[in-house]
Protein backbone atom coordinates (compact mmCIF):
# COMPACT_ATOMS: atom_id res chain seq x y z
CA UNK A 1 0.00 0.00 0.00
CA UNK A 2 2.85 2.30 0.88
CA UNK A 3 4.46 1.67 -2.49
CA UNK A 4 1.21 2.53 -4.25
CA UNK A 5 0.94 5.80 -2.34
CA UNK A 6 4.49 6.76 -3.32
CA UNK A 7 3.75 5.99 -6.95
CA UNK A 8 0.53 7.99 -6.82
CA UNK A 9 2.35 11.03 -5.44
CA UNK A 10 5.15 10.67 -7.96
CA UNK A 11 2.86 10.51 -10.99
CA UNK A 12 0.65 13.34 -9.72
CA UNK A 13 3.74 15.49 -9.29
CA UNK A 14 5.00 14.55 -12.75
CA UNK A 15 1.69 15.46 -14.40
CA UNK A 16 1.50 18.61 -12.28
CA UNK A 17 4.95 19.68 -13.46
CA UNK A 18 3.99 18.93 -17.04
CA UNK A 19 0.80 21.01 -16.67
CA UNK A 20 2.81 23.85 -15.16
CA UNK A 21 5.30 23.84 -18.04
CA UNK A 22 2.43 23.84 -20.55
CA UNK A 23 0.71 26.73 -18.71
CA UNK A 24 3.89 28.81 -18.87
CA UNK A 25 3.59 28.73 -22.70
CA UNK A 26 7.35 28.47 -23.26
CA UNK A 27 6.59 26.38 -26.33
CA UNK A 28 3.44 26.63 -28.47
CA UNK A 29 0.78 24.02 -27.56
CA UNK A 30 1.06 22.22 -30.93
CA UNK A 31 4.68 21.40 -30.03
CA UNK A 32 4.19 20.84 -26.31
CA UNK A 33 0.61 19.82 -25.59
CA UNK A 34 -0.74 20.08 -22.05
CA UNK A 35 -1.82 16.92 -20.16
CA UNK A 36 -5.50 17.68 -20.71
CA UNK A 37 -4.85 17.95 -24.47
CA UNK A 38 -3.35 14.48 -24.45
CA UNK A 39 -6.25 13.30 -22.27
CA UNK A 40 -8.65 14.65 -24.88
CA UNK A 41 -6.78 12.90 -27.66
CA UNK A 42 -6.97 9.62 -25.72
CA UNK A 43 -10.71 10.10 -25.16
CA UNK A 44 -11.35 10.94 -28.82
CA UNK A 45 -9.23 8.08 -30.02
CA UNK A 46 -11.22 5.56 -28.01
CA UNK A 47 -14.53 7.31 -28.79
CA UNK A 48 -14.08 7.06 -32.57
CA UNK A 49 -12.79 3.45 -32.18
CA UNK A 50 -9.52 4.21 -33.97
CA UNK A 51 -7.49 3.34 -30.84
CA UNK A 52 -9.47 0.16 -30.22
CA UNK A 53 -8.86 -0.93 -33.80
CA UNK A 54 -5.19 0.03 -33.54
CA UNK A 55 -4.75 -1.98 -30.35
CA UNK A 56 -6.57 -4.99 -31.80
CA UNK A 57 -4.53 -4.95 -35.02
CA UNK A 58 -1.24 -4.51 -33.18
CA UNK A 59 -1.96 -7.19 -30.60
CA UNK A 60 -3.02 -9.67 -33.27
CA UNK A 61 0.26 -9.16 -35.13
CA UNK A 62 2.12 -9.43 -31.87
CA UNK A 63 0.49 -12.74 -31.06
CA UNK A 64 1.23 -14.25 -34.46
CA UNK A 65 4.77 -12.89 -34.82
CA UNK A 66 5.75 -13.57 -31.25
CA UNK A 67 4.35 -17.11 -31.16
CA UNK A 68 6.26 -17.88 -34.34
CA UNK A 69 9.49 -16.55 -32.94
CA UNK A 70 9.09 -18.40 -29.64
CA UNK A 71 8.47 -21.73 -31.34
CA UNK A 72 11.24 -21.28 -33.90
CA UNK A 73 13.59 -19.78 -31.33
CA UNK A 74 13.16 -22.72 -28.98
CA UNK A 75 13.82 -25.23 -31.73
CA UNK A 76 16.85 -23.27 -32.91
CA UNK A 77 18.14 -22.77 -29.39
CA UNK A 78 17.82 -26.47 -28.60
CA UNK A 79 19.58 -27.38 -31.82
CA UNK A 80 22.43 -24.94 -31.27
CA UNK A 81 22.93 -25.97 -27.65
CA UNK A 82 22.94 -29.69 -28.36
CA UNK A 83 25.46 -29.70 -31.21
CA UNK A 84 29.02 -28.58 -30.78
CA UNK A 85 29.29 -27.95 -34.52
CA UNK A 86 26.18 -25.76 -34.68
CA UNK A 87 27.26 -23.89 -31.58
CA UNK A 88 30.63 -22.98 -33.04
CA UNK A 89 29.20 -21.96 -36.43
CA UNK A 90 25.56 -20.88 -36.29
CA UNK A 91 25.86 -19.82 -32.62
CA UNK A 92 28.42 -17.15 -33.43
CA UNK A 93 26.39 -15.88 -36.38
CA UNK A 94 23.28 -15.55 -34.23
CA UNK A 95 25.09 -13.51 -31.58
CA UNK A 96 26.53 -11.14 -34.17
CA UNK A 97 23.17 -10.77 -35.94
CA UNK A 98 21.66 -9.89 -32.60
CA UNK A 99 23.52 -6.56 -32.75
CA UNK A 100 21.47 -5.61 -35.82
CA UNK A 101 18.48 -3.38 -34.92
CA UNK A 102 15.36 -5.02 -36.28
CA UNK A 103 14.47 -1.90 -38.26
CA UNK A 104 17.40 -2.74 -40.55
CA UNK A 105 15.37 -5.68 -41.86
CA UNK A 106 12.62 -3.39 -43.18
CA UNK A 107 14.13 -2.68 -46.62
CA UNK A 108 14.59 -6.40 -47.25
CA UNK A 109 11.16 -7.19 -45.89
CA UNK A 110 9.52 -4.65 -48.21
CA UNK A 111 11.42 -5.91 -51.24
CA UNK A 112 10.67 -9.57 -50.51
CA UNK A 113 7.08 -9.36 -49.30
CA UNK A 114 5.85 -5.92 -50.47
CA UNK A 115 3.87 -3.66 -48.17
CA UNK A 116 2.01 -6.58 -46.66
CA UNK A 117 1.21 -8.19 -43.35
CA UNK A 118 3.92 -10.77 -44.08
CA UNK A 119 6.60 -8.09 -44.21
CA UNK A 120 5.62 -6.82 -40.76
CA UNK A 121 5.62 -10.32 -39.31
CA UNK A 122 9.02 -10.91 -40.87
CA UNK A 123 10.46 -7.85 -39.11
CA UNK A 124 8.93 -8.92 -35.79
CA UNK A 125 10.28 -12.42 -36.24
CA UNK A 126 13.79 -11.23 -37.04
CA UNK A 127 13.65 -8.83 -34.10
CA UNK A 128 12.80 -11.37 -31.45
CA UNK A 129 13.80 -14.76 -32.83
CA UNK A 130 17.48 -14.29 -32.03
CA UNK A 131 16.98 -13.21 -28.46
CA UNK A 132 14.72 -16.20 -27.78
CA UNK A 133 17.26 -18.51 -29.41
CA UNK A 134 20.18 -17.10 -27.45
CA UNK A 135 18.26 -17.17 -24.17
CA UNK A 136 17.29 -20.82 -24.78
CA UNK A 137 20.86 -21.74 -25.58
CA UNK A 138 22.18 -19.98 -22.48
CA UNK A 139 19.48 -21.63 -20.39
CA UNK A 140 20.48 -25.09 -21.53
CA UNK A 141 24.09 -24.29 -20.65
CA UNK A 142 23.38 -22.70 -17.29
CA UNK A 143 21.05 -25.44 -16.14
CA UNK A 144 22.81 -27.30 -13.33
CA UNK A 145 24.15 -30.63 -14.62
CA UNK A 146 23.13 -32.34 -11.39
CA UNK A 147 19.47 -32.58 -12.42
CA UNK A 148 20.26 -34.55 -15.55
CA UNK A 149 22.52 -36.88 -13.57
CA UNK A 150 19.96 -37.30 -10.79
CA UNK A 151 17.29 -38.07 -13.39
CA UNK A 152 19.41 -40.71 -15.09
CA UNK A 153 20.34 -42.12 -11.72
CA UNK A 154 16.66 -42.58 -10.88
CA UNK A 155 16.00 -44.43 -14.10
CA UNK A 156 14.92 -41.68 -16.52
CA UNK A 157 16.23 -41.75 -20.07
CA UNK A 158 15.44 -40.52 -23.57
CA UNK A 159 12.23 -38.56 -23.99
CA UNK A 160 11.16 -39.02 -20.38
CA UNK A 161 14.44 -37.58 -19.16
CA UNK A 162 13.87 -34.56 -21.40
CA UNK A 163 10.20 -34.14 -20.50
CA UNK A 164 10.34 -34.81 -16.75
CA UNK A 165 13.76 -33.43 -15.88
CA UNK A 166 15.58 -31.33 -18.47
CA UNK A 167 12.54 -29.30 -19.53
CA UNK A 168 11.32 -28.36 -16.02
CA UNK A 169 14.92 -27.76 -14.93
CA UNK A 170 15.36 -25.17 -17.67
CA UNK A 171 11.91 -23.59 -17.30
CA UNK A 172 13.17 -20.47 -15.49
CA UNK A 173 15.57 -19.85 -18.36
CA UNK A 174 12.89 -20.50 -20.95
CA UNK A 175 10.54 -17.97 -19.33
CA UNK A 176 13.36 -15.47 -19.20
CA UNK A 177 13.97 -16.02 -22.91
CA UNK A 178 10.29 -15.61 -23.68
CA UNK A 179 10.24 -12.36 -21.75
CA UNK A 180 13.22 -10.98 -23.60
CA UNK A 181 11.72 -12.12 -26.88
CA UNK A 182 8.49 -10.29 -26.06
CA UNK A 183 10.33 -7.02 -25.37
CA UNK A 184 12.21 -7.23 -28.65
CA UNK A 185 9.12 -8.26 -30.62
CA UNK A 186 7.12 -5.35 -29.19
CA UNK A 187 9.74 -2.78 -30.20
CA UNK A 188 10.20 -4.29 -33.64
CA UNK A 189 6.49 -4.33 -34.33
CA UNK A 190 5.91 -0.68 -33.39
CA UNK A 191 8.90 0.33 -35.51
CA UNK A 192 7.65 -1.64 -38.48
CA UNK A 193 4.14 -0.25 -38.11
CA UNK A 194 5.46 3.29 -38.16
CA UNK A 195 6.80 2.77 -41.65
CA UNK A 196 3.95 0.81 -43.21
CA UNK A 197 0.38 1.89 -43.80
CA UNK A 198 -0.80 -0.66 -41.38
CA UNK A 199 -3.71 0.38 -39.10
CA UNK A 200 -1.68 -0.48 -35.99
CA UNK A 201 -0.59 1.72 -33.11
CA UNK A 202 2.63 2.63 -34.92
CA UNK A 203 0.68 4.04 -37.80
CA UNK A 204 -1.63 5.99 -35.47
CA UNK A 205 1.47 7.58 -34.02
CA UNK A 206 2.79 8.53 -37.46
CA UNK A 207 -0.65 9.85 -38.39
CA UNK A 208 -0.36 12.22 -35.43
CA UNK A 209 2.95 13.41 -36.77
CA UNK A 210 1.59 13.92 -40.28
CA UNK A 211 -1.26 16.03 -38.88
CA UNK A 212 1.13 17.88 -36.58
CA UNK A 213 -1.06 16.65 -33.73
CA UNK A 214 1.39 16.16 -30.88
CA UNK A 215 -1.48 15.37 -28.51
CA UNK A 216 -2.26 12.29 -30.57
CA UNK A 217 1.41 11.33 -30.81
CA UNK A 218 1.79 11.47 -27.07
CA UNK A 219 -1.52 9.70 -26.48
CA UNK A 220 -0.36 6.79 -28.64
CA UNK A 221 3.04 6.79 -26.95
CA UNK A 222 1.31 6.48 -23.60
CA UNK A 223 -0.83 3.63 -24.95
CA UNK A 224 2.27 1.80 -26.21
CA UNK A 225 3.97 2.17 -22.84
CA UNK A 226 0.91 1.00 -20.92
CA UNK A 227 0.32 -2.02 -23.14
CA UNK A 228 3.99 -2.98 -23.07
CA UNK A 229 4.09 -2.63 -19.31
CA UNK A 230 0.89 -4.60 -18.80
CA UNK A 231 2.20 -7.60 -20.66
CA UNK A 232 5.77 -7.42 -19.39
CA UNK A 233 5.06 -6.28 -15.87
CA UNK A 234 1.93 -8.25 -15.16
CA UNK A 235 2.14 -11.44 -17.20
CA UNK A 236 5.86 -12.15 -17.46
CA UNK A 237 7.01 -10.78 -14.12
CA UNK A 238 4.25 -12.71 -12.35
CA UNK A 239 5.23 -15.89 -14.15
CA UNK A 240 8.87 -15.28 -13.32
CA UNK A 241 8.17 -14.53 -9.69
CA UNK A 242 6.00 -17.60 -9.23
CA UNK A 243 8.67 -19.80 -10.80
CA UNK A 244 11.44 -18.29 -8.72
CA UNK A 245 9.43 -18.80 -5.57
CA UNK A 246 8.64 -22.39 -6.42
CA UNK A 247 12.21 -23.18 -7.45
CA UNK A 248 13.54 -21.42 -4.36
CA UNK A 249 15.67 -19.02 -6.40
CA UNK A 250 14.67 -16.07 -4.23
CA UNK A 251 14.17 -16.05 -0.49
CA UNK A 252 10.43 -16.61 -0.26
CA UNK B 1 5.49 -24.05 8.77
CA UNK B 2 4.25 -24.84 12.23
CA UNK B 3 6.63 -27.63 13.18
CA UNK B 4 10.31 -26.86 13.52
CA UNK B 5 12.67 -29.38 11.94
CA UNK B 6 14.04 -30.47 15.30
CA UNK B 7 10.63 -31.64 16.48
CA UNK B 8 10.44 -34.04 13.60
CA UNK B 9 13.10 -36.32 14.96
CA UNK B 10 12.23 -39.21 17.24
CA UNK B 11 13.31 -38.56 20.79
CA UNK B 12 15.20 -41.83 20.98
CA UNK B 13 16.38 -44.22 18.32
CA UNK B 14 16.07 -47.87 19.23
CA UNK B 15 19.44 -49.62 19.51
CA UNK B 16 20.48 -51.68 16.55
CA UNK B 17 21.64 -55.17 17.50
CA UNK B 18 24.36 -55.87 15.03
CA UNK B 19 27.14 -57.49 16.98
CA UNK B 20 28.27 -61.05 17.15
CA UNK B 21 28.51 -61.96 13.50
CA UNK B 22 31.25 -59.46 12.75
CA UNK B 23 34.96 -60.27 12.57
CA UNK B 24 37.39 -59.12 15.22
CA UNK B 25 38.94 -55.71 15.11
CA UNK B 26 41.87 -55.58 12.80
CA UNK B 27 43.66 -52.36 12.18
CA UNK B 28 46.30 -51.49 9.66
CA UNK B 29 46.22 -54.69 7.64
CA UNK B 30 47.02 -54.25 3.96
CA UNK B 31 44.11 -54.68 1.55
CA UNK B 32 45.21 -58.02 0.19
CA UNK B 33 45.39 -59.71 3.56
CA UNK B 34 42.03 -58.36 4.64
CA UNK B 35 40.18 -59.94 1.76
CA UNK B 36 41.85 -63.30 2.33
CA UNK B 37 41.25 -63.39 6.07
CA UNK B 38 38.87 -66.32 6.65
CA UNK B 39 36.98 -64.70 9.53
CA UNK B 40 33.73 -64.36 7.61
CA UNK B 41 32.72 -67.84 6.51
CA UNK B 42 29.38 -66.65 5.06
CA UNK B 43 30.94 -63.86 3.05
CA UNK B 44 33.35 -66.32 1.45
CA UNK B 45 30.53 -68.20 -0.26
CA UNK B 46 28.20 -65.33 -1.15
CA UNK B 47 28.70 -63.52 -4.46
CA UNK B 48 29.72 -59.96 -3.60
CA UNK B 49 26.90 -57.46 -4.02
CA UNK B 50 29.27 -55.01 -5.66
CA UNK B 51 32.71 -55.89 -6.93
CA UNK B 52 35.18 -53.44 -8.41
CA UNK B 53 37.59 -55.31 -10.63
CA UNK B 54 40.78 -53.37 -11.36
CA UNK B 55 39.03 -50.09 -12.07
CA UNK B 56 41.11 -47.31 -13.59
CA UNK B 57 40.04 -43.92 -14.79
CA UNK B 58 42.08 -41.32 -16.60
CA UNK B 59 41.00 -38.16 -18.36
CA UNK B 60 42.43 -35.27 -20.32
CA UNK B 61 42.81 -32.02 -18.40
CA UNK B 62 42.15 -28.67 -20.05
CA UNK B 63 45.90 -28.23 -20.58
CA UNK B 64 45.93 -31.46 -22.56
CA UNK B 65 47.76 -33.66 -20.06
CA UNK B 66 46.43 -37.09 -19.22
CA UNK B 67 45.59 -37.40 -15.58
CA UNK B 68 45.22 -40.73 -13.85
CA UNK B 69 42.41 -40.27 -11.32
CA UNK B 70 41.78 -43.84 -10.19
CA UNK B 71 44.43 -46.52 -10.39
CA UNK B 72 43.60 -50.18 -10.41
CA UNK B 73 40.98 -50.23 -7.69
CA UNK B 74 39.63 -53.58 -6.57
CA UNK B 75 37.05 -53.78 -3.81
CA UNK B 76 34.34 -56.21 -2.85
CA UNK B 77 31.23 -55.38 -0.88
CA UNK B 78 29.16 -58.18 0.60
CA UNK B 79 25.34 -57.99 0.62
CA UNK B 80 24.09 -55.90 3.52
CA UNK B 81 27.50 -54.49 4.28
CA UNK B 82 28.14 -50.86 5.21
CA UNK B 83 31.36 -49.79 3.52
CA UNK B 84 32.87 -46.35 3.99
CA UNK B 85 35.39 -45.00 1.52
CA UNK B 86 37.70 -42.41 3.06
CA UNK B 87 40.34 -40.29 1.39
CA UNK B 88 41.73 -36.78 1.09
CA UNK B 89 39.94 -34.32 -1.18
CA UNK B 90 40.89 -34.94 -4.78
CA UNK B 91 41.44 -38.68 -4.41
CA UNK B 92 38.56 -39.51 -6.72
CA UNK B 93 36.26 -41.06 -4.15
CA UNK B 94 33.19 -39.27 -5.51
CA UNK B 95 34.17 -40.27 -9.01
CA UNK B 96 34.33 -43.87 -7.90
CA UNK B 97 30.70 -43.68 -6.76
CA UNK B 98 29.69 -42.18 -10.11
CA UNK B 99 31.34 -45.14 -11.83
CA UNK B 100 29.46 -47.62 -9.65
CA UNK B 101 26.23 -45.71 -10.37
CA UNK B 102 27.00 -46.07 -14.08
CA UNK B 103 26.90 -42.32 -14.70
CA UNK B 104 30.40 -42.29 -16.18
CA UNK B 105 32.32 -45.04 -17.94
CA UNK B 106 35.64 -46.12 -16.46
CA UNK B 107 38.76 -46.25 -18.61
CA UNK B 108 39.45 -49.87 -17.78
CA UNK B 109 38.27 -52.56 -15.39
CA UNK B 110 34.79 -53.69 -14.49
CA UNK B 111 32.06 -52.84 -12.03
CA UNK B 112 30.10 -55.98 -11.15
CA UNK B 113 26.77 -56.06 -9.36
CA UNK B 114 25.76 -59.58 -8.32
CA UNK B 115 28.48 -60.77 -10.65
CA UNK B 116 27.07 -58.99 -13.71
CA UNK B 117 29.01 -56.12 -15.31
CA UNK B 118 27.38 -52.68 -15.12
CA UNK B 119 26.96 -50.77 -18.38
CA UNK B 120 24.92 -47.75 -17.34
CA UNK B 121 22.65 -46.31 -14.66
CA UNK B 122 20.27 -48.76 -13.04
CA UNK B 123 17.75 -48.48 -10.25
CA UNK B 124 19.41 -51.36 -8.41
CA UNK B 125 22.07 -48.79 -7.41
CA UNK B 126 20.94 -45.34 -6.37
CA UNK B 127 23.39 -42.56 -5.73
CA UNK B 128 22.68 -39.78 -3.25
CA UNK B 129 24.68 -36.86 -4.58
CA UNK B 130 26.66 -34.53 -2.40
CA UNK B 131 24.52 -31.66 -3.75
CA UNK B 132 21.46 -33.96 -3.47
CA UNK B 133 20.00 -32.89 -6.83
CA UNK B 134 16.45 -32.83 -5.51
CA UNK B 135 14.03 -31.49 -8.10
CA UNK B 136 12.79 -28.04 -7.04
CA UNK B 137 9.79 -28.16 -9.40
CA UNK B 138 8.37 -31.19 -7.58
CA UNK B 139 6.97 -31.43 -4.07
CA UNK B 140 8.61 -33.65 -1.48
CA UNK B 141 6.12 -36.38 -2.40
CA UNK B 142 6.79 -35.82 -6.11
CA UNK B 143 10.51 -36.22 -5.57
CA UNK B 144 10.09 -39.46 -3.66
CA UNK B 145 7.69 -40.74 -6.31
CA UNK B 146 9.94 -39.87 -9.25
CA UNK B 147 12.03 -43.04 -9.47
CA UNK B 148 8.93 -45.25 -9.18
CA UNK B 149 7.23 -43.27 -11.95
CA UNK B 150 10.21 -43.92 -14.21
CA UNK B 151 9.90 -47.61 -13.37
CA UNK B 152 6.18 -47.49 -14.31
CA UNK B 153 5.04 -48.57 -10.86
CA UNK B 154 1.20 -48.34 -10.75
CA UNK B 155 -0.21 -45.21 -9.11
CA UNK B 156 -1.82 -46.87 -6.10
CA UNK B 157 1.40 -48.62 -5.20
CA UNK B 158 3.38 -45.41 -5.65
CA UNK B 159 1.05 -43.57 -3.29
CA UNK B 160 1.47 -46.23 -0.67
CA UNK B 161 5.24 -46.30 -0.95
CA UNK B 162 5.60 -42.52 -0.89
CA UNK B 163 3.70 -42.55 2.38
CA UNK B 164 5.73 -45.42 3.73
CA UNK B 165 9.13 -43.93 2.94
CA UNK B 166 8.19 -40.44 4.08
CA UNK B 167 7.11 -41.92 7.39
CA UNK B 168 10.39 -43.79 7.55
CA UNK B 169 12.36 -40.53 7.36
CA UNK B 170 9.82 -38.66 9.53
CA UNK B 171 8.63 -36.27 6.83
CA UNK B 172 5.00 -37.34 6.37
CA UNK B 173 3.77 -33.85 7.19
CA UNK B 174 5.91 -32.29 4.50
CA UNK B 175 4.67 -34.31 1.58
CA UNK B 176 3.25 -31.26 -0.22
CA UNK B 177 6.08 -28.86 0.62
CA UNK B 178 8.59 -27.72 -1.94
CA UNK B 179 12.27 -28.41 -1.46
CA UNK B 180 13.32 -24.82 -0.79
CA UNK B 181 10.93 -24.71 2.15
CA UNK B 182 12.88 -27.40 4.00
CA UNK B 183 15.95 -27.20 6.21
CA UNK B 184 19.23 -28.83 5.22
CA UNK B 185 18.68 -31.90 7.37
CA UNK B 186 15.17 -32.36 6.02
CA UNK B 187 16.43 -32.14 2.44
CA UNK B 188 18.93 -34.86 3.24
CA UNK B 189 16.11 -37.07 4.43
CA UNK B 190 14.06 -36.34 1.30
CA UNK B 191 17.06 -37.43 -0.77
CA UNK B 192 17.30 -40.56 1.35
CA UNK B 193 13.60 -41.32 0.94
CA UNK B 194 13.79 -40.66 -2.81
CA UNK B 195 16.67 -43.09 -3.11
CA UNK B 196 15.06 -45.75 -0.90
CA UNK B 197 11.70 -45.53 -2.70
CA UNK B 198 13.15 -47.02 -5.88
CA UNK B 199 14.12 -49.93 -3.63
CA UNK B 200 17.72 -50.27 -4.72
CA UNK B 201 19.88 -53.11 -3.46
CA UNK B 202 22.80 -50.74 -3.15
CA UNK B 203 22.74 -47.24 -1.75
CA UNK B 204 25.63 -45.03 -2.81
CA UNK B 205 26.14 -41.95 -0.65
CA UNK B 206 28.54 -39.16 -1.56
CA UNK B 207 29.47 -37.11 1.54
CA UNK B 208 25.78 -36.62 2.22
CA UNK B 209 26.17 -35.04 5.64
CA UNK B 210 29.22 -32.86 5.00
CA UNK B 211 27.30 -29.59 4.89
CA UNK B 212 25.22 -30.18 8.02
CA UNK B 213 25.70 -28.95 11.57
CA UNK B 214 26.93 -31.51 14.10
CA UNK B 215 23.59 -32.08 15.87
CA UNK B 216 21.65 -32.68 12.67
CA UNK B 217 24.39 -34.94 11.40
CA UNK B 218 24.36 -37.04 14.55
CA UNK B 219 20.60 -37.50 14.29
CA UNK B 220 20.88 -38.48 10.64
CA UNK B 221 23.60 -40.99 11.49
CA UNK B 222 21.19 -42.63 13.92
CA UNK B 223 18.43 -42.62 11.33
CA UNK B 224 20.64 -43.98 8.59
CA UNK B 225 21.81 -46.79 10.85
CA UNK B 226 18.21 -47.60 11.73
CA UNK B 227 17.15 -47.59 8.06
CA UNK B 228 20.09 -49.77 7.16
CA UNK B 229 19.12 -52.26 9.85
CA UNK B 230 15.45 -52.20 8.85
CA UNK B 231 15.90 -52.46 5.09
CA UNK B 232 19.04 -54.59 4.87
CA UNK B 233 20.50 -52.53 2.04
CA UNK B 234 24.13 -52.56 1.04
CA UNK B 235 25.60 -49.10 1.56
CA UNK B 236 28.73 -47.57 0.09
CA UNK B 237 29.33 -44.28 1.82
CA UNK B 238 32.00 -41.78 0.83
CA UNK B 239 33.33 -39.27 3.34
CA UNK B 240 36.47 -37.37 4.22
CA UNK B 241 35.52 -37.51 7.91
CA UNK B 242 37.24 -40.55 9.42
CA UNK B 243 35.23 -40.44 12.62
CA UNK B 244 32.01 -40.46 10.66
CA UNK B 245 33.30 -43.49 8.76
CA UNK B 246 34.10 -45.34 12.00
CA UNK B 247 30.73 -44.31 13.43
CA UNK B 248 28.87 -45.91 10.54
CA UNK B 249 30.88 -48.55 8.76
CA UNK B 250 31.46 -52.28 8.99
CA UNK B 251 34.58 -51.67 6.96
CA UNK B 252 36.55 -48.59 5.98
CA UNK B 253 38.56 -48.45 2.76
CA UNK B 254 41.26 -45.83 2.60
CA UNK B 255 42.11 -44.24 -0.76
CA UNK B 256 45.42 -42.58 -1.61
CA UNK B 257 45.74 -39.12 -3.09
CA UNK B 258 45.98 -38.84 -6.90
CA UNK B 259 45.92 -41.34 -8.35
CA UNK B 260 43.35 -42.94 -6.08
CA UNK B 261 44.37 -46.42 -4.99
CA UNK B 262 43.12 -48.55 -2.12
CA UNK B 263 45.81 -47.98 0.46
CA UNK B 264 44.36 -50.08 3.23
CA UNK B 265 41.15 -51.54 4.59
CA UNK B 266 40.01 -51.56 8.18
CA UNK B 267 37.29 -53.68 9.72
CA UNK B 268 35.29 -51.89 12.38
CA UNK B 269 33.63 -54.23 14.84
CA UNK B 270 32.79 -51.84 17.63
CA UNK B 271 29.31 -52.67 18.94
CA UNK B 272 26.40 -50.66 17.55
CA UNK B 273 24.91 -48.20 18.04
CA UNK B 274 28.04 -46.11 18.16
CA UNK B 275 28.47 -42.44 18.72
CA UNK B 276 30.90 -39.98 17.20
CA UNK B 277 32.13 -38.88 20.63
CA UNK B 278 32.79 -42.39 21.97
CA UNK B 279 36.41 -42.97 23.01
CA UNK B 280 36.81 -46.26 21.14
CA UNK B 281 35.39 -44.64 18.01
CA UNK B 282 37.91 -41.84 18.44
CA UNK B 283 40.74 -44.31 19.01
CA UNK B 284 39.93 -46.36 15.92
CA UNK B 285 39.59 -43.13 13.92
CA UNK B 286 43.05 -42.10 15.15
CA UNK B 287 44.61 -45.30 13.82
CA UNK B 288 43.03 -44.75 10.43
CA UNK B 289 43.89 -41.07 10.46
CA UNK B 290 47.57 -41.88 11.09
CA UNK B 291 47.51 -43.91 7.94
CA UNK B 292 45.65 -41.17 6.08
CA UNK B 293 47.90 -38.31 7.20
CA UNK B 294 50.52 -38.85 4.48
CA UNK B 295 47.80 -38.66 1.86
CA UNK B 296 46.30 -35.51 3.31
CA UNK B 297 49.74 -33.90 3.30
CA UNK B 298 50.24 -34.87 -0.32
CA UNK B 299 46.87 -33.37 -1.19
CA UNK B 300 47.71 -30.12 0.61
CA UNK B 301 51.13 -29.93 -1.02
CA UNK B 302 49.54 -30.34 -4.43
CA UNK B 303 47.10 -27.54 -3.66
CA UNK B 304 49.87 -25.18 -2.54
CA UNK B 305 51.92 -26.04 -5.61
CA UNK B 306 48.94 -25.15 -7.79
CA UNK B 307 48.68 -21.82 -6.03
CA UNK B 308 52.36 -21.03 -6.51
CA UNK B 309 52.14 -21.78 -10.19
CA UNK B 310 49.36 -19.24 -10.69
Amino acid sequence: MKKLAKQLIFYSALIGFWALLAKLHIWPPYLFPPPWGVGHALWDGFADHSFWIGIAVTMKRMLIGYSLSVVLGMILGLAVSSSKFLEETLGGLLVSLQSLPSICWIPLAVLWFGLTEKAILFVVLMGSLLSVTIAMEDGRKQMPKIYGMAGRNLGASGFRLFWSVLLPASLPFIVNGMKQGWAFAWRSLIQAEMIFLSLGLGQLLMMGRDLSDMSQVMAVMILIVILGYLVDGLIFRTMERRLQEKYGLTPA
Amino acid sequence: MSTSPQNMYPSAVPPVPRTGVRPHVLHGKPAASVTTLPIRPVAEVVVPKVALDEISLSYKTTSGERLLALDNISLEVTPGEFLCIVGPSGCGKSTLLHLIAGLHPQTSGKVLVDGTPVSGPGTDRILIFQELGLFPWLTVGGNVEFGMKMKNVPKAEREEKVQYYLRLVHLSKFRDSYIHQLSGGMRQRVALARALATEPDVLLMDEPFAALDAQTRDLLHDELERLWAETGRTIIFVTHNVREAVRLADRVALLTFRPGRVKQEFSVTLPRPRHMEQTDVARTARDILDCLRDEINKSLEAEYADEKRQ
